[in-house]
């Protein structure tokens, strides 16, 4: 019947055949032509695990760690394989109630699904870690506890010079791409951590693992063959000494101000006390948040560097770069004279800057009591140098010294946001008088280092050692060497020294010798320590808030010993009123009898350090502010214990205005309005504060 | 050929054997593959046959002693009760309706005590002996409208009840005996109008309507002109194209977007994986598709079907040329396609055996099928020859539909891989389909009707 349709049976070969021809050509196409499929493929199945190396670690000089790693535990969570665990057990140890446990489940649920495991308390305090990991049957399978490397701070000490870790953000990603940082890492945000960070993390591993369709892990991806490993970070060395940090830091304990000691020979940072400081454990565990947000919110700042975020007038201290600059300029000579009759007349009448010894000093003479008018005449003769056509031009010359010594400029020390200072250039005056409408009576207070001069105290710290290396210095840094070599060339900068001057070694000597007399018979009598000769100069230095005066801060600065010198320091203590052979001389001098002997000798001398590590010297603005926070807060009241000190001080020379004497030890009553800033930056907030403007 | 055999294996046509025996032998390796983890001891769990490669062996050891069964069979047994089969085959269709039990998402299946039973899957078989019976009936005249109706009514019915089952893969599977009916002749024009149909269906799906209605007008207004100028023909034909174009427009601007987006007829779902299938996203503008999708998806993250397909284009894909290896498909070792062990299994072995693997299955396929019009060919009854093509329409629609699902050309519609998915009802199905072929063609020498 059908047999005329014998051809139909071509038709449908042929549409069977085309058919298949047509699947052919989708399969060549996914299979052989499209490289997408197998780009997703990877991407399904094979995880990327990035594997952390521990962190470098570092070491003080003497071979002592100060920033290690430990081992903390992050109790996880499989969400899936809860049921069934001891609920609330965990929640008593946990210290958490069943609706916070639900909530955390859901998050974890939100983060990473209920098939892969995710942080459900992280880093565990001691105590919970023993209590879970005694009871951890109880939980499993779905719970369990995973290590992870913190950071420790064995000394509890140089906070702000080792700097702290911080989860990094989506501004740093951008400045550090293709350095193989992800969201969620942690890296260097403060001091060390931050300036080495290359060094200190170490090369990150990656290890490929393959996960089923619920991103469970199963195992290595051909038996961990494409899988590179961590190289764990390098040591540093540095040249802090870690004890003499620690009696820095106890020093300096209710003290606002900071301490920088440097060895001259090699400008190795051997200490560096910023104060306030914090204990740097307080950012590595579970708490760091909470404790972050303290700190960040104290008026002290104790986050803030000081030593080299905080900008200072150098006041006295200033006297002895000034006398180079005199006699290399050879405006005098060592022998030069001026008579002081109370105050310096060299600008006429008007607002005399007064001195406190009455009589006639030569140059040894005028270092050792402090004269303001001796180096104000010195700075005055400088500036009308008749080898200079102008003052502009002998100004000119005179901060071409001043950078040289190392001051206007930052020095480049190897922790980040260090602060510039200032000295005052004849730009800055053609622009604050006029072109040509100023002269040396405009900022002659700038010859005794107040004024418009600023300077860090490591850039103070610094000058004392190119004094003492008498013409050369190094730039000042924390790291000596880095554990198998310094493959980024972090360290060239401070390994050749840098003699930015020809001035003789007659001329220092002559200024070393005003600088031991200053210890010896001077101002600076508090630093002595037997059996070392010390050469020092001390420093009280007005400043103004907002235009309202504060209490002056104590300076300090020497090195020692004279002859081969070991130790080049400086000490400020912030608005601590008084002079500065009062408080930064005695610390100072306390330092280097550590430093150098090794202990502090004698039951007086040890008397002394608990007597100034007990002194509270908060400034009162910075006092009241607590108060005024606590108070608003509804904070049970503020132990902050303001009585004045007690020490009994005899009247002390060096002062250069009489303004002074009147104001008030600790001005309670001090109140300023508004919110109250620093001078400086903090390193986390970027928030740059300017100071107001300091004059007399 | 093998003439001289004695047994029950005189006149079998071993092709047909070796190729049933090398698909089912792939089949159970894939499964193996989809299931097996290294580490596992399939021997022992084999035995204590938890696996599904385990309950696969035990279907098909059964299917061979059923196969067996069916060549013993005298093959009279099988024009004589096709009748009575397709009746029972569409009572049991009807049963399904009250007495079917709740297993995952269908409601086709019969539970008789272990057993689970798909009449709908099983269907296929009657429907095939019933219309060779129909067709080789001395009465029947293929030749009238009337027999094309009785012949659509034979085939569409279990069609529609296996829709109101849910069985959207199975009922389509019936279309694929217009192939057998265009062997036997009926007009050629059906085919080709149920193509244009779909043609239009998806070019309306693709282009927007009123775009494609300037089209259609445009060609039409073309081919007057040319019928006009060129051949000069009569106005017979200008009307017919007047019509065909006034159907087509109708179709495409006011039945299309009925059927589809009215939510009346076709399911939200249904909608989405239509469209994904043509690489395009469905946002129902109806609340009650819409409501429907959105409680569909409560609780998924993804679309299923656009993610089966994915995860089973990316199976594939990573295959490559040469393939993976056996057991180490990485897609397929991490359970990445879902229902890979019976509708997507075609992945496992592409995957693991690449391209190379993919064209040697489909030639086994191809060579099956061809093979089986070959064999049809050579039937002098009718009732062997429509049979012998139903199997091979059959065969060809399943594969088509499951392979071109799988590498995305198709949306996705359950439907199993002849000889390969996993699945006790759809192996023997095709084992009876296969063997009661082989036993008809051992006997062609019979005229049998």
């Amino acid at each position: 019947m059908s047999v005329f349709n014998q051809s139909r049976k071509n038709v449908i070969r042929l549409i069977f055949v085309s058919a298949f021809a047509v699947i052919l050509l989708q399969l060549t196409n996914l299979q052989i032509f499209s490289s997408k499929y197998r780009r997703l493929a990877q991407e399904n199945a094979i995880l990327r695990k990035v594997v952390y190396p521990s962190r470098g670690i570092i070491f003080d000089r003497k071979g002592k760690a100060i920033l290690d790693n430990t081992t903390m535990y992050d109790l996880m969570v499989t969400p899936s394989q809860v049921k069934g665990v001891d609920t609330a057990s965990l929640c008593r140890i946990l210290e958490i109630d069943t609706a916070e446990f639900h909530e955390r489940i859901i998050s974890a649920i939100i983060k990473n699904t209920r098939n892969r495991p995710s942080v459900f308390s992280a880093l565990l305090p001691t105590d919970k870690y023993a209590k879970i990991n005694e009871n951890l049957y109880k939980f499993q399978p779905g719970f369990f506890l995973q290590e992870r490397p913190v950071r420790l701070y064995p000394y509890a000490a140089a906070a702000n010079i080792l700097g702290y870790l911080g989860e990094v953000d989506t501004n740093f990603l951008k400045k550090h791409t293709n350095e193989g940082y992800q969201m969620g890492d942690y890296a260097g945000m403060t001091g060390l951590e931050r300036s080495y960070e290359k060094v200190l993390m170490g090369e990150r591993g990656i290890q490929y693992i393959l996960k089923d369709n619920l991103n469970r892990p199963k195992g290595p991806y051909e038996n961990g063959l494409f899988d590179t490993a961590a190289i764990a970070g390098k040591h540093l060395y540095t040249a802090i000494d870690v004890e003499l940090q620690e009696l820095g830091e106890k020093l300096m304990q209710n003290k606002v101000g900071s301490i920088v000691a440097i060895d001259p020979k090699t400008g190795g940072i051997i200490t560096m006390v910023s104060s306030p400081t914090y204990n740097p454990n307080l950012l590595t565990g579970s708490e760091r948040r909470k404790h972050f947000n303290e700190l960040f919110r104290d008026p002290a700042y104790p986050l803030l560097n000081r030593a080299v975020n905080a900008s200072y007038s150098p006041g006295s201290t200033f006297k002895t770069l000034q006398a180079l600059i005199g006699l290399h300029e050879k405006v005098i000579t060592t022998d030069f004279r001026v008579a002081c009759s109370g105050a310096f007349y060299g600008c006429g009448g008007g607002k005399p800057m007064r001195c406190l010894d009455v009589g006639t000093f030569d140059l040894r003479g005028a270092i050792t009591i402090s004269d303001n008018t001796y180096f104000a005449t010195v700075m005055q003769r400088v500036m009308n140098n008749p080898k200079y056509p102008s003052q502009d031009s002998a100004l000119a010359v005179w901060v071409r010294y001043m950078n040289a010594f190392g001051l206007g400029h930052r020095l480049g020390v190897d922790i980040p946001t260090e602060r510039k200072g200032n000295i005052p250039t004849p730009a800055y005056f053609d622009k604050v008088y006029g072109k040509g409408r100023w002269n040396y009576c405009n900022f002659r207070s700038v010859s005794i280092g107040q004024g418009e001069v600023d300077v860090t105290p490591i850039q103070v710290a610094n000058e004392m050692a190119y004094i003492a290396n008498k013409g050369w210095y190094k730039i000042p840094h924390l790291v000596d060497s880095i554990e198998g070599g310094d493959k980024f060339d972090l360290l060239a900068p401070y390994k050749n020294p840098i003699t930015p001057t020809d001035i003789p070694d007659s001329i220092f000597e002559a200024v070393h010798d005003g600088m031991e007399g200053v210890i010896e018979r001077g101002t600076g009598i508090g630093a002595k320590v037997e059996g070392i000769t010390i050469c020092g100069k001390t420093g009280t230095v007005e400043n103004y808030y907002r235009g309202v005066k504060q209490p002056n801060h104590s300076f300090f600065c020497g090195f020692a010993p004279r002859d081969n010198p070991r130790i080049a320091i400086m000490c400020v203590v912030e608005n601590s009123g008084r002079f500065g052979g009062t408080f930064a001389a005695p610390i100072c001098g306390l330092m280097i009898e550590k430093y150098l002997k090794d202990s502090i000798a004698g039951d007086a001398r040890k008397a002394r350090v608990e007597q100034l590590a007990s002194l509270n010297l908060i400034p009162p603005r910075i006092t009241n502010e607590l108060r005024k926070r606590d108070s608003i807060e509804q904070v049970k009241a503020s132990d902050f214990n303001t009585t004045k000190d007690t020490l009994g001080l005899e009247e002390d020379p060096d002062i250069k205005t009489e303004k002074k004497r009147s104001l008030p030890v600790n001005n309670d009553s001090n109140s300023i309005p508004g919110k109250i800033k620093t001078d400086a930056i903090l390193p986390d907030n970027k928030m740059k504060i300017k100071k107001d403007t300091i004059n007399i | 050929m093998n003439e001289n055999r004695q047994g029950i294996s005189k006149g079998i046509d071993t092709t047909v054997m070796w190729l049933y025996f090398a698909l089912v032998a792939i089949g159970w390796v894939a499964i193996f593959s989809v299931e097996y983890r290294s580490g596992d001891n399939a021997l022992q769990k084999i035995m204590s046959f938890n696996t599904n490669y385990a309950k696969q062996l035990f279907f098909i050891g059964l299917s061979i002693v059923i196969g067996i069964f069916v060549l013993l069979t005298d093959s009279k047994f099988f024009t004589t009760t096709a009748n009575l089969a397709y009746a029972f085959g569409i009572v049991a269709l009807l049963l399904v309706f009250p007495f079917h039990s709740h297993i995952k998402g269908t409601n086709s299946i019969i539970k008789i005590g272990v057993f689970n039973f798909q009449p709908a899957e099983i269907c296929k078989l009657f429907v095939a002996l019933a219309l060779a019976k129909y067709l080789s009936r001395l009465e029947t005249n293929f030749n009238k409208t009337n027999s094309h109706l009785i012949a659509f009514a034979l085939t569409l019915t279990p069609s529609i009840l296996a829709i109101f089952q849910n069985e959207t893969g199975l009922a389509l599977v019936y279309f694929s005996f217009f192939i057998v009916m265009y062997r036997e002749g009926l007009p050629a024009w059906y085919l080709v109008l149920g193509f244009s149909l779909i043609i239009l269906v998806v070019a309306t799906l693709l282009v927007d309507k009123y775009v494609l209605a300037i089209i259609l007008t445009a060609v039409a207004v073309f081919i007057i002109y040319l019928l006009y100028t060129r051949f000069r023909r009569y106005r017979s034909f200008t009307l017919m194209v007047m019509l065909i174009w006034g159907a087509a427009v109708a179709i495409q601007l006011f039945a299309v977007p009925y059927i589809f987006e009215s939510g009346k007829i076709l399911k939200g779902y249904q909608v989405k994986r239509i469209y994904a299938a043509i690489g395009k996203d469905y946002v129902p503008k109806n609340a009650e598709q819409l409501k429907e999708i959105q409680e569909k998806e409560k609780g998924k993250k993804k679309d299923e079907g656009d993610y089966n397909v994915k995860q089973s284009k990316i199976a594939i894909g990573s295959g490559g040329v040469l393939g993976k290896g056996f057991l180490k498909g990485l897609q397929t070792q991490g359970d990445f396609v879902p229902e890979q062990h019976t509708d997507f299994i075609f992945t496992a072995w592409a995957e693991s055996f690449g391209f190379w693997g993919s064209v040697l299955l489909l030639g086994l396929y191809l060579f099956l099928i061809l093979r089986i019009v070959n064999i049809a060919e050579r039937q002098r009854s009718a009732f062997s020859r429509v049979y012998a093509y139903s199997v091979a329409s059959i065969i060809f629609f399943h594969v088509m539909v499951n392979i071109c699902m799988t590498v995305g050309l198709a949306p996705v519609i359950g439907i199993p891989l002849p000889l390969l998915s996993y699945g006790g009802a759809s192996l023997l199905t095709f084992t009876v389909l296969i063997f009661v072929l082989l036993r008809l063609d051992a006997d062609r020498q019979m005229v049998l009707r």
